[in-house]
């Protein structure tokens, strides 16, 4: 299980991540929502140790992240992330393969085995990229390149995904299919995942549970329908909103009421 | 499975490297046996060639003042021209992937400007002791290093022009240490220090000449068998981190690694510009970016290019010689303006 524990992140002086403590669930998705600088994406990049808490700890199986080797995290927990600028001309399946890294054996030049190329063609199959496999990322649309990031995560075989934002670049069809991907390998493999979302809805209809955050603290943890409720939206995000049933799926669905001042 | 015949360009392979490789060590081999007859003394082809081929135990009919043309003056250059080339090419492109920045090359970030410091402090100061050269450019180029390295790096991280603003400083800082330098010197020793300033290769020495072939290939070997990491830090370091490298010791071992490379490099022949741009471009323009064949192939095709150009700076104006640096820099600087309009 990878679990934070009264967790805080600093930057500086600042507190942005104050006393958090969050379980992920073996087939669970959990959604953390929140305004912007609310310490979300700092409190996703403390789970696999990219940033160091400035106390309280994550585990992994009960081992503290700072005691396993990059290799070891990398195997259990994955990051989609926003992607960083491309400088060298990459073709979308060496990119995936990226994601096969930890499982390498490093005596060698690290070439990829018949299974690696297994896993990437299942993913990129499952992702609508095995028709582009040969493409350079520059290349691509947005929403693809988003895909191939989400592909590489999934290529990681990893049972634990942060995703930060995994929706930002794509339509309405694709940020269904990027979550129904998630989804499925969480109910699959058992897998967890943690994604850092602002589409509150998209967190309603997809996530088991949710994290409302406001200035680093944890406001509310819980299911769809306790934690997405008109007070709870007010006192985070200091907006009206009206959360009825969705009609079809019955998940809240939330809609801000925009008042005209003035 | 589809991707058994869809992906083979999509992707290096372990037989295409070979491959790559060993069509490029041919070249490589075979040049030296054509540059070895190129020179200002003509040699018989068939005779050195024959001679060449029993490594130095028969003469096969050349006289003993060709023969020593060949084993004492020419092999020695040419080798040392072998190992120049691949060090740079190398440390260029291990540059080039872990800074995420195509422009960068150890002549343009000023690391061959901190290697030349430490070799002109071992000239003036440690001149009697051969080894004090090679151990101080080493010094001198991991220092540049880790400086460019710091001053590159903002709060947003190193940007491509920050990197290159940052090696013009250190260079130019670097240049007026080496002036300054050299007005320590007699007015006799200074044509030949500018000369090797500017990349020459006629100096080779004797204890220097192993040392220099060893730091080559080992440099060549261990960088390679980083590549793979390489490979992910050259989408980002963030990327990199999330899917395993270790990051921070990747960047030291290649830190050290090129450092060296560039030290034995600059100790042996002056700072030869440019090899470590034109070469890994060329290198990953032809087979791609993986650093598993583009690092092996720049290291055995940057030993070629300077080894052709060497005999150009040796053969144009004979009886009279060019700096290896001087025809480096010829062709390097176009195509760096080139490279620098496209990113």
């Amino acid at each position: 299980m990878l679990e934070a524990s009264q967790l805080s992140v600093k930057y500086g002086p600042n507190v942005v991540v104050a006393d958090v403590t969050l379980a992920l669930q073996p087939g669970e998705v959990t959604a953390i929502i929140g305004p912007n600088g609310a310490g979300k994406s700092t409190l996703l990049q403390t789970f696999n140790g990219r940033l160091k808490p400035a106390a309280g700890r994550v585990t992994l199986d009960g081992h503290a992240l700072d005691t396993l080797s990059r290799q070891t995290i990398a195997r259990q927990i994955a990051v989609v992330a926003q992607e960083a600028e491309l400088r060298f001309p990459v073709t979308v399946l060496e990119f995936v393969l990226g994601g096969r890294f930890a499982w390498a054996s490093h005596t060698g030049w690290g070439w990829e085995t018949a299974r690696d190329l297994q896993i990437a063609e299942q993913i990129l199959n499952e992702t609508e990229l095995l028709a582009l496999n040969n493409r350079l990322m520059s290349e691509l649309s947005g929403g693809e390149r988003q895909r191939a990031v989400l592909a590489r995560a999934l290529a990681t075989e990893a049972k634990y995904l942060l995703l930060d934002e995994p929706t930002a670049n794509l339509d309405l069809s694709h940020q269904a299919a990027l979550l129904y991907l998630v989804r499925k390998r969480c109910q699959t493999e058992k897998a967890s995942a943690l994604v850092v979302t602002h589409d509150v809805n998209l967190a309603s209809e997809f996530a088991d549970n949710i994290l409302a955050m406001k200035n680093g603290k944890a406001i509310q943890y819980g299911p769809p329908g306790r934690v997405l409720t008109a007070n709870l939206l007010h006192e985070v995000f200091g907006v009206s909103a009206l959360v009825d049933a969705h009609p079809t799926s019955g998940a809240p669905r939330v809609t801000p009421v925009y008042q005209q001042t003035g | 499975m589809a991707i058994a015949t869809s992906s083979i360009s999509g992707r290096v392979t372990a037989r295409k490297t070979l491959i790559a490789c060993g069509v490029l060590l041919f070249a490589l081999l075979g040049g030296i046996g054509i540059m070895a007859l190129v020179g200002s003394e003509t040699l018989p082809a068939r005779a050195s060639v024959c001679s060449l081929l029993s490594f130095g135990n028969s003469t096969c009919g050349l006289t003993s003042e060709q023969f020593d043309i060949l084993f004492q003056i020419r092999l020695p250059r040419i080798l040392l021209a072998a190992a120049v080339g691949g060090s740079l090419a190398t440390a260029g492109a291990s540059y080039q992937a872990l800074l995420r920045n195509p422009l960068a090359e150890p002549y343009l970030l000023g690391i061959s400007n901190g290697a030349a410091v430490g070799t002109m402090i071992a000239l003036v100061f440690f001149g009697a002791n051969e080894w004090s050269r090679p151990t101080l450019a080493f010094s001198g180029a991991l220092l540049a290093t880790f400086v460019v390295y710091r001053l590159a790096r903002g709060r947003a991280g190193a940007t491509p022009e920050r990197l290159i603003l940052s090696g013009v400083i250190v260079t130019t800082f670097l240049s007026s240490v080496i002036v300054f330098i050299t007005t320590l010197m007699d007015a006799t020793r200074i044509r030949s220090f500018t000369f090797w300033l500017l990349g020459d290769l006629s100096g080779t020495s004797k204890t220097l000449l192993p040392l220099t072939i060893g730091i080559a290939v080992l440099g060549a070997v261990i960088l390679s068998l980083n590549a793979r990491s390489l490979n992910l830090l050259m989408l980002g370091e963030r990327d990199a981190f999330d899917l395993g490298v270790e990051v921070g010791r990747v960047r030291l071992v290649v830190f050290i690694v090129a450092s060296l490379l560039v030290g034995s490099s600059v100790a042996a022949s002056g700072s030869v510009g440019y090899v470590g741009l034109v070469v890994p471009h060329l290198a990953r323009l032809s087979l791609g970016s993986d650093n598993r064949i583009s690092i092996p192939a720049a290291a055995l095709g940057g030993a070629i290019f300077v080894m052709v150009a060497d005999t150009l700076a040796r053969t144009v104006i004979a009886p009279r010689e060019l700096p290896v640096g001087a025809i480096t820099a010829l062709i390097g600087a176009p195509l760096f303006i080139y490279l620098l309009r496209r990113s």
